[in-house]
């Protein structure tokens, strides 16, 4: 092996390869031009000292929302390559994509949805609201949240770094073994997927630490556990989720990466190894997991709905202790993942029935939703559409998902497109649309202007239509006897489902296209679409109650909370909280810091390294890494303080411009 | 007893609303297409969409409503609505908060003694009440074929695996690469074929006819590839097959299994004579250091 490069030659650039290097050109292109924008506007400078160094949760939340977004782009490209080979690849046509690369792709499609793209986006949501909604000046510890963010960035860049040099792995994105041992997958891809989902799992792990304190230390006075905002709430159980489930993925994946570095046989074939163990491991994550994305987005949902029918949320406490009952309920089901192992009928039927237990508590939040709108006056914006689809969508996705739980049926459906109906039903469905209503509808809070309402209407019908149209024909085609994962197939009967399918995914590729074009316009007619008030969608919770966007301390005053829904309480009682006559205090705060940055960059430089076995590239960057940390934790200039006058200066700036003086 | 007795006679009220309405609603699907899963040729495979129509329709109970609900409340409330029946504070309802914990319950409780007994009907380990005599078949998952071994008539075939109508077949299945699934949909369900392992299934064809089977578990690059026949044939037609394998004269010795699985490619229909009835356990003790006792593991269910 070369010492230099290690495993690395030219050949392992697949410069012959069009499609792939029509997505690197492409990928290529945008950041030279991204790159070339912040020159020609003479923005380097902010972007260091505003966003990358930034230890503020509203900026760090932003910034997991631009990963999101991107990274949802390349998921997406991924289906829509994956749609277009199927729609065509009847036999004796192979379509055009040969197996080594398809393989990739929906490997690929896999990790980066679930991993760069929904998690970003719910955990950049997070970020943005919960330090506002709890009436915190920010998260409890600053530079481990940018160091969070600066990891999964790493563990992102990793997963496109195999594009250019090698490839991804063709495992699928569950990676089973030994299909993702040494033995049967001998190139890098597997060792791609290792380490990306590594560090970025060190980032998820650091956020779950994070807010957990946040919200259990910093709610502000009054605010009791029972006062919480259901976002808030459903974050907390996120968070709970994932500090007790990623070590499982993180212990997994070591495992997996003991076998194929040194040798080990704990999942092999043969030494004694235990293909079933790694599955089990995988899912008691893997369940959870779910449960991570799609808890934020019923908090979303929750406040959308509140806000945009004018009311308090219906059964508040139901709402919160069915949160729990599925947080509990999720680490109890994982063996539906594999009915068809050859567990016993017992077994099984346990599983399956816990897995269906869950559907209670979820069935009772969509009667809360419900019953909110009863007796309220009803607002369509684009939040509410969403929110609606949601409704009606999410209700088909739990109804064929406990249908999966059946074991009897799960026999028949699964591996099948049935299966991947369903996923994609609750995920698209639930997380996807969540966060499209949350981005409506937080947009003006993080950016200080609102999104177009009738471009955000256009995404919105797209993605909907365009869902049911791509989506309902799986769930056909399973019934059809159709298994995921295919390259060709040589049954005439399925491809006109693949064809309408394929078609479904153009839909949901012009409602994207809106998407993108609803932040460009917007972000050019801000002026327009400014939000002097703070609160522009009559709002009921904390966050509504400070500017858009708010200034670095959130909180001039630290809020006083006696009521659930925080802030309508006040408006109620006159006036809200800005029209007051109390002195300004000197206000704490963290400062900026490069370290989180440069951790998070050295990380990507580990990871390659690990990779392709250039071990020189591996010490140089945990050298790095630790040089990074140490400087910071010996730093003592930690924090500075906005004086009170400061402080005045900004607030009474505000009550101007909001007419509020 | 009374509860489970109504629960009971709830439960075939349903199955035929259900049943019917389900039908009538995939009839219009099924027109000029084929549905292997909801055209079940074997006991197994029947009741197994049995259930998926009885589910859905318990399902359809809560879930139509809440689809329904989720339209209308939004249409009634909203804000251009002249005349709304407005309650701006109105949160909480014991009566209401009763009936949205209740109801989901009582389904899922519906659906839980369902899943109990039916799992257990359904067990695939579980041997098919029939008075015929069962046909024994070792099946093994290869780089990407599989390998059908017939031990008592000592053949062997390749992508082929055929079978007399209306006689219990009962398949022991391991793999020799990586984990596949082993599944005919239109006669029962899948499981998966693992290295050092060995799974059950059982099933029996009710109507001669060919049926297409796959590996429904990714495995790798000719993954796609993986299909093979599996063919229900009357008595008579099924001994004229053995016989015409047995004078293959090809037999499945060290030399031709390592070419086989060596290979690495999907492969035509091969048959092989004699069947090298001891490959399947041989091939589990490959993977196991020490080799099990007999009748251990799966039996015990």
């Amino acid at each position: 092996m070369n010492p230099i490069f290690g495993k690395l030659t030219l050949e392992d650039i697949p410069y012959d390869q069009i499609v792939t290097m029509g997505a690197v050109g492409v990928a290529l292109l945008g950041a030279l031009g991204v790159a070339a924008a912040i020159t020609y506007y003479g923005r380097w400078r902010w972007l260091w000292s505003e966003y990358l160094t930034s230890v503020d949760h509203k900026k760090i939340g932003i910034m997991y929302i631009v990963l999101g977004l991107v990274m949802l782009l390349r998921g997406f490209a991924d289906a829509a390559m994956m749609r277009l080979q199927q729609s065509m690849s009847l036999a004796p046509n192979p379509g055009y994509l040969p197996p080594h690369h398809y393989d990739q792709i929906f490997s690929a499609h896999g990790v980066i949805m679930i991993f760069f793209a929904t998690m970003p986006l719910v955990v950049g949501l997070m970020n943005i609201v919960v330090p506002l909604q709890i009436g915190a000046r920010d998260v409890a510890f600053p530079f481990l949240n940018s160091l969070s963010f600066w990891l999964t960035f790493s563990g992102a860049m990793l997963v496109n770094a195999s594009l250019v040099f090698g490839e991804f792995a063709k495992t699928g994105w569950a990676a089973y073994p030994p299909l993702s041992e040494l033995a049967f997958s001998p190139d890098v891809g597997v060792d791609y997927y290792i380490w990306s989902l590594q560090i970025a799992g060190v980032g998820t792990l650091l956020t779950g630490v994070n807010f957990l304190t946040t919200i259990l230390r910093m709610r502000a006075p009054g605010m009791k556990m029972m006062r919480m905002p259901i976002f808030t709430w459903t974050t907390f159980c996120t968070n709970v989720l994932i500090v007790a489930a990623f070590p499982i993925l993180t212990a997994t994946l070591a495992l997996l990466g003991l076998d194929r570095y040194v040798g080990t046989h704990f999942f092999t074939n043969d030494g004694g190894g235990e293909q079933m163990m790694y599955v089990n491991l995988f899912w008691a994550w893997g369940h959870p997991e779910v449960y991570i994305l799609v808890l934020p987005a019923f908090g979303v949902f929750s406040e959308v709905v509140a806000t945009f029918s004018g009311k308090p949320l219906f059964g508040y406490k139901s709402l919160v202790w069915a949160t729990i009952a599925i947080t509990f309920f999720s680490f109890v089901v994982w063996l539906h993942h594999f009915f068809t192992m050859g567990a016993g009928a017992s077994v099984n039927a346990f599983f399956g029935i816990a897995t269906m237990i869950i559907a209670v508590p979820t069935g009772v939040k969509m009667f809360n939703w419900l019953f909110t709108m009863l007796g309220g006056r009803v607002r369509f914006s684009v939040p509410m559409l969403w929110t609606i689809g949601f409704l009606v969508t999410f209700t088909i996705g739990g109804m064929t998902g406990v249908l999966l739980a059946m074991p009897g049926a799960d026999f028949v459906l699964h591996n099948s497109l049935f299966l991947v109906a369903h996923f994609h039903n609750t995920i698209i469905g639930g997380v996807v649309f969540g966060m499209f209503a949350g981005l409506n509808y937080w947009f003006p809070k993080a950016m200080g202007f609102r999104l177009s309402e009738p471009l955000g209407k256009a995404s919105f019908w797209c993605w909907l239509i365009g869902f049911y149209i791509a989506f309902m024909p799986l769930y056909v085609l399973g019934f059809m006897g159709m298994t995921r994962r295919l390259n060709s197939y040589d049954n005439p009967d399925w491809q006109p489902w693949l064809v309408l399918a394929a078609f479904g995914a153009a839909i949901i590729a012009v409602g994207i296209a809106c998407s993108i074009l609803q932040i460009v316009y917007s972000f050019w007619k801000r002026d327009e679409l400014r939000d002097l008030t703070g609160d522009p969608w009559d709002g009921r919770t904390l966050e509504w109650a400070t500017s858009s966007p708010p200034p670095v301390y959130n909180f001039a005053e630290t809020p006083r909370v006696t009521e659930i829904d925080a802030w309508a309480s006040m408006k109620a009682e006159g006036g809200g909280m800005f029209v007051r006559s109390t002195p300004y205090y000197d206000i704490h705060m963290p400062r900026n810091t490069a370290a989180g940055f440069l951790i998070g960059i050295f990380s990507i430089g580990l990871g390659f390294g690990l990779v392709w076995y250039i071990w020189w590239m591996v010490a140089v960057s945990a050298v790095a890494m630790l040089a990074a940390l140490l400087y910071r934790l010996f730093q003592e200039d930690i924090a500075y303080v906005i004086p009170a006058a400061e402080v005045k200066d900004i607030e009474m700036r505000r009550l101007e411009e909001s007419g509020q003086s | 007893m009374s509860v489970i007795e109504s629960l009971r006679r709830a439960r075939s009220l349903l199955t035929r609303v259900g049943s019917a309405s389900m039908v009538l609603c995939l009839a219009l699907l099924a027109a000029g297409c084929r549905f292997p899963v909801l055209d079940p040729s074997g006991p197994v495979a029947a009741r197994e969409k049995q259930l998926i129509l009885i589910s859905t329709a318990l399902m359809l109970l809560v879930v139509v409503p809440v689809i329904v609900m989720a339209l209308l409340f939004a249409y009634l409330y909203r804000a251009s609505n002249k005349h709304p029946r407005s309650m701006p504070n109105w949160a909480h309802s014991n009566a209401i908060e009763a009936v949205v914990w209740i109801v989901p319950l009582l389904i899922v409780i519906a659906l839980g003694s369902l899943a109990w007994t039916s799992t257990h009907a359904l067990d695939p380990y579980r041997a098919l009440e029939h008075d015929g005599e069962t046909l024994e078949v070792d099946v093994v998952a290869l780089d990407w074929k599989w390998l059908f071994i017939y031990p008592k008539q000592n053949i062997a075939s390749v992508n082929e695996v055929v079978f007399p109508v209306d006689t219990p077949v009962h398949f022991n299945i391991t793999s020799d690469t990586v984990m596949n699934s082993f599944f005919i949909p239109g006669l029962a369900g899948q499981i998966y074929a693992m290295a050092g392992m060995r799974t059950e299934l059982s099933l029996i064809a009710s109507k001669p006819g060919t049926f297409g089977g796959m590996s429904a578990n990714y495995s790798g690059a000719g993954f796609s590839g993986m299909r093979f026949k599996a063919v229900a044939t009357s008595p008579d037609e099924f001994e004229a097959w053995t016989r015409e394998v047995a004078s293959s004269g090809r037999p499945l010795d060290a030399a031709a299994f390592d070419k086989l699985a060596d290979e690495k490619a999907n492969a035509p229909v091969i048959h092989y004579a004699p069947g090298n009835p001891n490959l399947l356990q041989s091939l589990i003790d490959k993977y196991r250091h020490t080799p099990p006792p007999k009748e251990t593991g799966p039996a015990e269910h």
